[in-house]
């Protein structure tokens, strides 16, 4: 690229370079799942290898044709939005599924005969949870990260997302890990670790989606055009990176057979049992934390379009959030076969991470000073503002519950699923809707959203559900907890374990209420989205001379840029 | 950063003086009250990590100031526990129903640790309280298919039916149908004679046929009048009480398929006392007895 072809030039470039090594891995890919298709050991795993074959085949026939047809071409003074449509699309398809399977298995805790049916065995509970787990968390969640991360990594960064075809190759890549995760869930397949239920030949392939995903990142870092780094990408690259490695160690196993689903973890025991939670607290802590973060750091600013709080604060809360919350995960194993030592360390870095996560909220929240009245206004706005302070309220909590003292009373109980849910639907759902009632009508370029009204039924529909979820869940949960330990004088339990499931009853009902509304809200979210990229309502067509960001620059050479803007 | 601060209208605070697609960042130093709590939280840690068990060395960890130990402290509560149960425990192994009515604090003990132990264990299957549920008995009523008494009801426990164990109470009831000891047919009009039985509505021909069936086949264990016997744990088909149920499907089903239920030994699972107390409440809170 040139440094002197103006803004204006329209050049078109081809995205050919990726080509082949896609085409390798479908290849190497499509010749793996054949010989599974073929000479599989089990039954469950060659549907898996049908799907593989179908998508590889599809993705094969895909690169083929746009190589021969000239497909493969863009300008690289536009910012690459098309996958960044797919990816909202994807976090709203994602979001609809994982929200309905997580109101039907709340239904099956109120009323356990809901859907059982011993030859429906796919229908059970059991199957289910995996599929709500992980349709919310990886695909509402993962496909918002992957969305937005690709949307503010290129306007902050002024540059054009890097590898061609590559973000395509991590966004369907990523559809079909979520797929075969989710369709083997179903099936029974599972490796027994929560939040990384995937069996190995399904790890891999993520593995190889994430390596693309944090080059396409790190790369568009690389090229960016302005001097600094914006705090938001820091958020996203640490989610990425964490990831990365997160998924890989937690899934170290041994496939009993390179054409069967099995395999065995390479850790055993409580050195298993610490590395799953090690994992699992941190994909709370780096997937819906510091990636979420890096949402709330591009969408409130610019909504809100006041400055950010402070700078020195999002420093210092970043380096604190990653070097202290990835000690945190023995507090998911306090009172167990875990050693003693292990969990105070656990514990300690988890009231030490108070504050750092604090942190984000302040700097979310003190972002709005000078615009607090749209909050009045601006329902999108508002469900930003909410988000965080959801944030700031599960990450109290979140420590509180780490003192052994208190996890005593909370460990096992529902009081666990409550606080899970304020982080899970207040942080990270709000934050999300936020973010893509801001993106959706920036990137089909309309002047808003079709109805503004059905955002605001959308909020209130959702901050209720919400606080029906979580006051549910907390009385429930303490309520439990206090049954369990309750002893007569003798030392003898009072209550059996099933006269503690019965007396949860009403509150599963009402925590079933609660997530009907938050699902209700999502529906909603669906159809305004689909009217507004149909150009209905207030959705109107802005022409192409008003973009909604600065195009990316021209300027190859950072330093340039920055000396132009200088004289400028 | 240049010189020519960039200050921000509404605060009053100077920006970063970088912009990155509009979004600006003030330069607002951190809260003190922040700084101040998270200085707090780290003493604390450091504060918690000394007085406790917290790092790992090449060999063991540090013991931590007061020497805290989970494991030890519950291994002491639990022989407290047992310590603080010796007397009532002891007392409740051997001892009969009159004993421990007669014995208010042994009464309590042996209703407390019952009704906990039958929680945990026995209502899985038993049902709430013992009422029963298909297959698994009832417990409150007077129909006892091994015998009610307390110490029938203190073997059931300890031994189980059909269960892993050598003493455990066995007796089968044959598949007729389905190993084709009989034709379908004659199992039709057994089924027609045990609705006869049972003074149900039966059809009279195939019943009079299932009589000589019943005869020939069922009454070794269910006696000739139909009545059962204990020592066979076999139900008595005369009554209108069905540990499966008594109408025509449910009946052939039984005699089809034949009915092998498992309750397991507990002997090996509970205490002696527990039994005892198990056996105590089973019995006496329950519906023990005949």
């Amino acid at each position: 690229m040139s440094n002197n072809v103006s803004e204006n030039s329209s050049i078109i470039k081809r995205a050919n370079g990726a080509i082949i090594p896609i085409g390798l891995i479908c290849i190497l890919g499509f010749v793996w799942a054949v010989m599974v298709a073929a000479r599989g050991v089990d039954p469950v795993i060659k549907p898996h290898a049908y799907m593989y074959i179908f998508a590889f085949a599809l993705a094969i026939f895909a690169l083929v044709y746009g190589v021969t047809k000239d497909k493969f071409v863009y300008n690289p003074y536009e910012y690459d939005d098309s996958v960044i449509k797919a990816g909202v699309i994807a976090t709203i398809f994602w979001g609809v599924a994982g929200m309905l399977v997580g109101v039907i298995i709340a239904l099956q805790l109120a009323f356990p005969q809901l859907l059982y049916s011993i030859n429906l065995d796919w229908l059970n509970f059991g199957r289910l949870r995996p599929l709500h787990t992980s349709g919310v968390i990886f695909g509402f969640g993962g496909n918002a990260l992957l969305a937005t991360s690709f949307y503010v990594v290129q306007r902050t960064s002024r540059t054009r997302l890097a590898g061609g075809m590559w973000p395509w190759f991590v966004f369907w890549g990523y559809q079909l890990f979520l797929v075969i995760a989710g369709t083997g869930y179903l099936m029974g397949i599972t490796h027994g670790k929560e939040y990384a239920e995937p069996e190995w030949y399904v790890d891999i392939w993520l593995t190889i989606v994430w390596v693309a995903y944090l080059s396409i990142f790190m790369m568009t870092l690389v090229k960016r055009k302005e001097r600094h780094i914006y705090v938001a990408n820091w958020f996203y690259l640490s989610f990425i990176v964490t990831v990365a490695l997160l998924h890989i160690v937690n899934n170290l196993a041994l496939p009993v057979d390179w054409l069967g689903a099995k395999s065995y973890s390479l850790s055993s025991g409580v050195q298993s049992a610490m590395t799953q939670w090690w994992y699992g607290h941190n994909a709370v802590g780096l997937f819906l934390t510091t990636g979420f973060l890096g949402m709330m750091y591009y969408f409130i600013p610019k909504r809100a379009e006041r400055p950010v709080y402070s700078y020195r604060l999002s420093i210092v809360h970043f380096w604190t959030v990653i070097f202290i919350y990835i000690w945190a995960g023995p507090h998911h194993l306090h009172f167990t076969a875990l050693p003693q030592w292990t969990q105070t360390l656990g514990m300690v870095f988890s009231i030490m991470l108070w504050m750092p996560s604090w942190g984000g909220m302040i700097n979310g929240l003190m972002t709005l000073s000078g615009a607090w009245d749209k909050l009045r206004t601006d329902p999108v706005l508002r469900m930003l503002a909410v988000s965080v302070a959801f944030y700031g309220m599960a990450t109290f909590e979140g420590p509180l519950m780490s003192i052994r003292t208190v996890n005593a009373l909370s460990h096992y109980t529902d009081w666990t699923i409550g606080h899970v849910h304020a982080g899970a639907l207040g942080w990270n759902g709000l934050v999300t809707f936020g973010a893509l009632y801001c993106l959706v009508p920036w990137l089909w370029k309309k002047k808003q959203m079709y109805s503004v009204r059905m955002v605001e039924w959308h909020f209130w529909l959702s901050t209720i559900g919400i606080l029906f979820y979580i006051t549910a869940m907390w009385v429930s949960g303490i309520m439990q907890g206090l049954m369990w330990r309750a002893y007569t004088d003798f030392g003898f339990l009072e209550y059996s374990f099933i006269e503690t499931v019965k007396a949860m009853h009403p509150y599963y009902v009402i925590r079933a209420l609660g997530g009907t509304l938050f699902m209700l809200g999502m529906f909603l979210m669906a159809w305004n989205v689909w009217l507004t990229v149909k150009g209905k309502g207030d959705a109107h067509a802005l022409g192409d001379d008003t973009p909604p960001a600065k195009k990316p620059s021209v300027s190859a050479i950072p330093e340039l840029a920055h000396n132009l803007k200088q004289g400028a | 950063m240049s010189d020519n601060k960039n200050i921000d209208q509404h605060t009053g605070t100077e920006t970063t003086d970088h912009e990155w697609d509009g979004v600006k960042e003030l330069n607002t130093p951190m809260p003190k009250w922040w700084i101040g709590i998270f200085y707090i939280s780290i003493l604390w840690a450091v504060g918690y990590a000394v007085a406790m068990p917290a790092i790992p060395l090449l060999n063991g960890y540090t013991k931590g100031l007061f020497g805290w130990s989970d494991r030890v402290k519950v291994a002491e509560a639990i022989d407290e526990m047992h310590a603080e149960r010796a007397v009532n425990a002891q007392a409740l192994i051997g001892a009969g129903i009159t004993q421990i009515e007669n014995n208010p604090e042994l009464l309590r003990f042996a209703t407390e640790q019952g009704k906990a132990l039958f929680g945990d264990n026995c209502e899985t299957c038993h049902g709430k309280r013992g009422l029963g549920v298909v297959g698994y008995p009832n417990l409150n009523d007077d129909i006892w298919i091994w015998g009610g008494s307390f110490d029938e009801i203190k073997y059931s426990i300890n031994y189980g039916i059909r269960a892993a164990h050598d003493d455990t109470r066995l007796s089968t009831m044959m598949a007729y149908g389905r190993d084709e000891i009989l034709e379908p047919k004659q199992i039709d009009d057994l089924v027609q004679y045990v609705l006869q039985l049972s003074g149900q509505t039966s059809d009279g021909a195939a019943s009079m046929r299932g009589a000589t069936l019943f005869a020939e086949n069922c009454t070794s264990c269910h006696a000739v009048d139909g009545t059962g016997s204990r020592e066979n744990g076999a139900p008595n088909l005369t009554d209108a009480e069905w540990l499966y149920a008594g109408d025509a499907k449910t009946v052939r089903a039984s005699i089809f398929d034949g009915r092998n239920g498992v309750m397991p030994n507990w002997n090996e699972r509970l205490r002696e006392e527990q039994i005892a107390a198990l056996t105590f409440y089973v019995h006496s809170d329950l519906g023990g007895g005949e």
